[in-house]
């Protein structure tokens, strides 16, 4: 579904990503672990079509080259992205973005719009699965919304736009226990054989939820190492030192 | 001051001429208006109240008085398309001028009057004297002067003591101007009695393509305890001009709030003064401003405290794009005794290109102890953070820039409490940003 070959993005002078390669099928789950400004975010952020990046190298995503699509296009051909920190968007009602959402996708996909009472039924079913109050309906984007609320909001969003392929950027971070459980919760109900998951994560603890297909670690803007799920184990073990070695060496 | 070769090389052809109709103290008093803009000229950008507005592009201009009678080629439909049916009571000045074939007018509480100034002035009204030379003695410059030298008409509305008018009344006021450049001076009185109600639409349209100046003088007294809610929709061509001045005098206990939209116009000035004249009164005045291409929206704001526990509040805001040029200049005096005062004045703005340009200038003088006075401005780009996780969600780049703007503006919109006209402006606020955006598209 996903091939990432030998990608660079860098801001400026300041190289990020200094030629990653990974490759995803369909219905898999991949974990990419790392230290603080090994450049997780940024590979998922490039994924997703932030422009602020000088971008070489190649991503095809179903046979088409993503590099070369707006975020809304990538949107549309199934890209998600759970961010790190979600955006507050003061004055715009979160239910009317996200129908707003929906319907740009529906239009490009060719299909119908739903309207205010399906998409309204849609997204009560939808906010169950991550345990969301109703009034988070009608407030603004994020506005106010504490750390673990912006990130439940986020994978409510991805259950309404069900992606194909979804990258969550530390979904963890912030969160305490509980609601570390109701977002893991979350994903593992959207996991599903047509969809593949890149899960960015600093911590192994999220793993325990989240079971990976395969891990990655990155360091220095390469992936250092693959393994299977055992790999992050061994990270929480004996932490990232030596691996940040390996990746500043060419 | 300056003088203007084509505006003043044609005052003569400006001077008042004698109106059988009109009583001595009004022929007076265009008189004297006249003579003050003859003796000191137009203002520059050295005056103070003026200093962001170059009136070259108006003065340049050779401008003929719209007279009485002068045909035009708007419809009933006409007036409609351009300024929206609210229900209720409407009456249509074309270049100034009262055209009851085009107004509606329902029935009133007894004891109202909504009709013409022309009418009434023509009745003699020594009464209303004191009020017609009200905005030009107080603070006058060269367009309040010229306004009371060449006013013949106007909307002449009130409410008696304890009278609540429920439908708001709409005063359209449109421009045809086909052949050679008008200027219209429609002047309007708003008198609401002792704890009287009312709430009182301006719209200002025009023939997209035509130029003219519009130069209009609102003035609106409340009485001890009344209500009044103003609102403004400036929608000229932007090959027009529009100087506007909204007086406003204040009794005990008053409440006053203004809602300012410009939307149109090459240059439009929204001048608001308001005297809060005896202990009690309340105001609240908003402002939308949205230039773009070369346009340019000055919002020069006077509010005088001049009794004591009086409340004042302002929000402005501004949505600039390509050359644009958008003005706050808010200016609020508490004076000598003043005390208890309560005032608060808020400017934010959005900056969409890089060469618009934004002026905000909110300033307080306190004269007095005891009082609680803030202010506040702002300028700013779009958040590309928030553009960006919209576009991650799928929604098209020019919608995501549409959506937060929106938001921008939606707070002053939604403060629009007359349904028929909130959804008016949300459609012309929309269609702004559905057409706009030069500098939108290329990014």
């Amino acid at each position: 579904m996903l091939r990432i070959e030998d990608l660079h993005a860098r801001i400026g002078d300041s190289e990020i990503l200094r030629g990653v390669s990974v490759e995803l099928q369909a219905g898999e789950v991949h974990a990419v672990m790392g230290p603080n400004g090994s450049g997780k975010s940024t590979l998922a952020h490039v994924l997703a079509g932030r422009e602020a990046y000088d971008v070489t190298g190649r991503v095809l995503y179903e046979g088409q080259d993503l590099l070369a699509l707006s975020p809304e296009d990538r949107a549309a051909a199934g890209v998600f992205l759970a961010f790190q920190y979600p955006v507050e968007i003061p004055g715009v009602g979160n239910l009317y973005f996200l129908r707003m959402a929906l319907n740009s996708l529906r239009r490009q996909r060719g299909l119908d719009e739903l309207d205010a009472m399906d998409f309204l039924a849609l997204a009560e079913e939808r906010m169950a699965l991550v345990e969301m109050d109703r009034s988070f309906m009608s407030r603004s984007v994020n506005e106010g919304f504490s750390g673990g609320e912006k990130k439940r909001n986020e994978i409510f969003q991805m259950a309404i736009l069900e992606p194909k392929l979804a990258i969550l950027d530390e979904t963890d971070s912030g969160l305490d226990i509980d609601a570390l459980r109701v977002v893991a919760n979350g994903v593992n109900a959207l996991r599903s054989p047509d969809r593949a998951m890149l899960v960015i994560t600093h911590y192994q603890r999220l793993l325990d939820y989240i079971v990976p297909d395969r891990v990655h670690v990155m360091a220095g803007g390469r992936i250092v190492r693959s393994g299977d799920k055992d790999l992050a184990f061994e990270l929480e073990e004996h932490g990232y030192t030596g691996l940040e070695q390996v990746g500043t060496t060419p | 001051m300056t003088t203007a070769t084509a505006f003043l090389g044609g005052l003569s052809r400006l001077e008042p001429r004698p109106n059988g109709h009109h009583p001595a103290w009004l022929t007076e008093a265009r008189r004297a208006g006249f003579g003050w803009v003859a003796e000191h000229g137009f203002p520059t950008l050295k005056d103070e109240d003026w200093r962001y507005t170059r009136l070259g592009p108006i003065l340049e201009v050779p401008f003929q008085p719209a007279a009485t009678g002068m045909g035009y080629r708007l419809s009933s439909s006409t007036i409609d398309a351009l300024a929206a049916d609210l229900g209720g009571t409407r009456l249509v000045f074309v270049n100034g001028h009262f055209a009851p074939e085009l107004s509606s007018l329902t029935e009133l509480p007894e004891g109202a009057t909504v009709t013409s100034l022309a009418s009434v002035l023509a009745e003699g009204a020594e009464r209303l004297e004191p009020l017609f030379s009200r905005p030009f003695a107080a603070h006058h410059h060269a367009f309040t002067a010229l306004n009371a030298a060449l006013t013949e008409d106007g909307a002449f509305i009130r409410i008696p003591a304890d009278t609540t008018v429920d439908q708001p009344i709409h005063l359209v006021f449109v421009s045809d101007s086909p052949t050679s450049p008008l200027l219209s001076s429609p002047r309007s009185v708003v008198l609401a009695g002792p704890r009287s109600r009312v709430a009182i639409v301006e719209t200002h349209v025009g023939v997209p393509g035509d130029v003219y100046l519009t130069n209009a003088v609102t003035e609106v007294a409340l009485a001890d305890g009344a209500a009044v809610e103003h609102y403004k929709v400036q929608d000229e061509p932007d090959t027009a001009f529009h100087l506007g001045l909204l007086d406003v005098h204040q009794g005990r206990a008053s409440r006053f709030s203004s809602h300012s939209v410009a939307l149109g116009s090459s240059i439009a000035r929204h001048e608001v003064r308001v005297g809060l004249e005896a202990e009690g009164a309340e105001v609240s005045l908003d402002g939308l401003y949205m230039a773009r291409g070369d346009q340019h929206h000055d919002n020069p704001i006077l509010i005088e405290h001049a009794a004591p526990r009086c409340t004042s509040r302002q929000l402005y805001k501004g949505v600039v794009d390509g050359r644009g040029h958008g003005v706050f200049n808010g200016r609020v005096v508490v004076h000598p005794g003043a005390l208890g005062t309560d005032a608060a004045q808020t400017n934010k703005n959005l900056l969409l290109s890089d060469r618009a340009e934004v002026d905000t200038r909110p300033r307080l003088e306190i004269l007095a102890d005891d009082v609680r006075c803030t202010h506040g401005a702002a300028v700013g780009r779009l958040d590309e953070d928030a553009v960006f996780y919209l576009r991650s969600r799928g929604v098209p780049h020019q919608m995501a820039r549409g959506l937060l703007i929106s938001a921008f503006v939606n707070e002053l919109v939604d403060r629009l409490r007359l349904e028929p006209l909130r959804s008016r402006v949300e459609k012309l606020v929309a269609h702004r940003l559905a057409t706009g955006g030069e500098e939108a598209a290329k990014t």
